[in-house]
């Protein structure tokens, strides 16, 4: 057996069926510490399913999944959302997810607050100064990821890209220990596409350890250290990009056969 | 702490400032008198809660009016007995209103949308109908609730004399301009708390969860007693507002917990502006002071206005505006409301930032030119 503390996330024989359909079949995952883990694999294969899981979204059928938090191990099959959240795991959609009528200052403020009073507090007098350092942390965020200037902007008016910067702000300001990714590139032009892989590195300095269910081969071997492969609900295939891409039946259900 | 006279502070002073001064300022609009005074201050803080809860969170509720209703009642069984003190009888309301919201809080919060507004509608209509009938011992029924000189006002230890008691505040009467500065005063404080709310996080909070809930349950917060609380003070603030009504004129009917009077004040909030701060109480103020105006309109009225026209196009122009006037004024209501929410739709107070960026557009246009002209002349 491996030594636990080296993982951040273990995913053991999980199973999920919609119906008759097996969206997840016995999967085993193990996310080291540190690591940035690339889950790949063709539309339907089940990865938005699986990343549903780990949040709190779905309850798997069979199966567990053990998070090793900052205070020791947590099953967090059939906890809610924000229980998920307060562990230290954050993540960011698909089509980016922001409070389009804030500002953003307000939007990278807020997540701070849930993290510090997520389990509930009026603070409708109190709090004027944890609000100041709250303000200052958010400021520092958002100058860290290049959205500083915009700050006073609502934030239904950014672009796409920028809206996922902010994004990413948002989870950053809670410093999680885990930070899950569904398709950070969805939908964006190469440029912006580029720019968000440099973030993604640059907040790889943290030492925030990542989970990238991604579509497009650059952003998986510009980023990933260890990839999962997924096709119709199993992992068909594990290891280093390098391995990876050497390896035949990838290239049979993933990439047709073609070339990386 | 904040320094003192910050923006907020300036605009809670100036609001106190012109709510007191409402019966000099609204003297020449025919709106300054006690009665309808009474109303602006009541239905202002009915619809400054209101604005809690839905201009916030956006959660629409339909069933406000039951929580009037209650406030009333439970004042005037304060006041029955225990005493006619109007402090106790509002601090009664609030506290039995507080749970109410609660229990139907609890429940209607399980759903969102248009669902959670059906619920408290079912609420609100069946607090109406156990009000109206099987509750009579409790509410007399259709006849409403009023006081009895045979009550025991247990704290009271002077002897009623020949009339009914009237409520008071330590021995000061509550009639006529008292009872307005009173409900005033408790209008104000209403408001301070509502801005106070807005500001904390506890109202960033909300605010997120009424932009993006989705977000906010995969950002740590567990968005229910956010939300319930929410429903819970704004239901606490109707409560507050039925009291005094109460307090005013101490009598409490069925009727005002029906539907109409939950649908009113969402009006009142849309059309002064949902979400803003002030725009609840200038809704609230501008639809007491129309139903006054129209519904005081008769027959008469008209034929003098429409005096100027022919014979045959005055009786016609007076049977077609007797429509909308008199006890048909819900229709220009209705009118109104469709105008602001096609053309406005974040109400009055979006028509005020409308205006006040086209003047400031047009003063910096003439500016611009003038300092232009300036510019050429200097280098000519």
């Amino acid at each position: 057996m491996l030594n636990q503390s080296e993982d951040v996330l273990v995913v053991e024989g999980v199973n999920k069926n919609f119906g008759g359909l097996k969206a997840l079949d016995d999967v085993n995952i193990r996310i080291r510490d540190g690591s940035v883990h690339a889950i790949i694999g063709p539309n339907g294969a089940g990865k938005s399913t699986f990343l549903n899981c780990l949040v709190g979204r779905l309850i798997p059928d069979t199966g567990s999944v053990v998070y090793y938090g900052r205070d020791g191990a947590h099953s967090l099959s059939g906890l809610p959302p924000h229980r998920i959240n307060q562990m230290g795991i954050s993540r960011v959609f698909q089509t980016p997810e922001v409070f389009n009528d804030l500002n953003l200052l307000e939007n990278a403020m807020i997540p701070a607050f849930a993290h510090n009073d997520g389990a509930f507090s009026l603070n409708a007098w109190g709090g004027v100064v944890s609000r100041g350092e709250v303000r200052e942390e958010a400021e520092h965020i958002l100058e860290d990821i290049g959205l500083a200037d915009k700050k006073e902007m609502v934030a239904g008016s950014l672009s796409r890209g920028d809206k996922r910067r902010l994004e990413l702000a948002m989870c950053l300001v809670q410093k999680p220990k885990l930070l899950l990714l569904d398709e950070p590139t969805a939908g964006m032009a190469r440029a912006d596409t580029n720019n968000t892989i440099d973030l993604l590195k640059k907040i790889g300095e943290r030492g925030i350890s990542k989970v990238i269910i991604e579509h497009d081969m650059h952003v998986v071997f510009s980023l990933a250290t260890r990839i999962s492969v997924l096709a119709r609900g199993h992992i068909i295939a594990e290891g280093t990009p390098e391995e990876i891409k050497g390896d035949p039946r990838v290239q049979e259900a993933y990439l047709g056969g073609a070339e990386v | 702490m904040a320094q003192f006279p910050n923006k907020d502070h300036i605009l809670v002073l100036g609001f106190a400032a012109v709510i007191l001064l409402m019966p000099l300022w609204l003297q020449p609009f025919g709106a300054g008198y006690p009665d309808l005074l009474q109303k602006f201050a009541i239905f202002g803080l009915f619809a400054i809660g209101f604005n809690i809860l839905f201009g916030m969170t956006g959660y629409l509720s339909f069933g406000h009016a039951a929580f009037i209703g209650i406030g009333s009642y439970t004042a005037l069984w304060s006041f029955k007995l225990f005493s006619m003190n109007a402090l106790l009888a509002i601090v009664f309301a609030m506290a039995v209103t507080g749970v109410f919201a609660l229990l139907i809080g609890f429940i209607a919060l399980r759903r969102s949308g248009i669902y959670f507004s059906i619920l408290t509608l079912a609420f609100a209509q069946m607090c109406y109908n156990l009000a109206y009938s099987v509750l009579t011992p409790i509410t007399n029924g259709e006849t409403g609730l009023q006081l009895e000189q045979a009550d025991p006002r247990i704290f009271d230890s002077a002897p009623v004399g020949d009339g009914l008691p009237l409520p008071d505040l330590f021995g000061m009467g509550l009639t006529g301009y008292n009872g307005f500065y009173f409900c005033a005063v408790v209008l104000i404080i209403g408001f301070y708390i509502s801005v106070r709310l807005v500001r904390s996080p506890f109202g960033m909070m909300l605010k997120a969860v009424k932009s993006n809930q989705n977000r906010m349950k995969y950002t740590g917060l567990n968005t229910r007693p956010y939300l319930l609380s929410a429903f819970v003070i704004s239901g606490i603030y109707a409560g507050l507002a039925g009291a005094l009504m109460v307090v005013i004129d101490p009598l409490a009917g069925a009727e005002r917990m029906q539907w109409t009077a939950s649908g009113e004040v969402v009006l009142m909030t849309i059309l002064g502006g949902a979400g803003t701060l002030l725009g609840p109480m200038i809704g609230a103020a501008v639809i007491k002071y129309c139903e006054n105006i129209f519904s005081a309109f008769n027959q008469g009225v008209l034929n003098d206005i429409f005096g100027f026209l022919p014979d045959g196009i005055q009786g016609a122009w007076v049977s077609f505006a007797g429509l909308f006037v008199g006890s048909g004024w819900h229709l220009t209501l209705g009118v109104l409301f469709m105008l602001i929410v096609i053309f406005l739709p974040g109400g009055a107070m979006e028509g005020f930032q409308r205006l006040a960026d086209w003047i400031s557009a047009r003063v910096g246009k003439a500016t611009a030119s003038k300092s232009k002209l300036n510019e050429q002349e200097g280098a000519e």
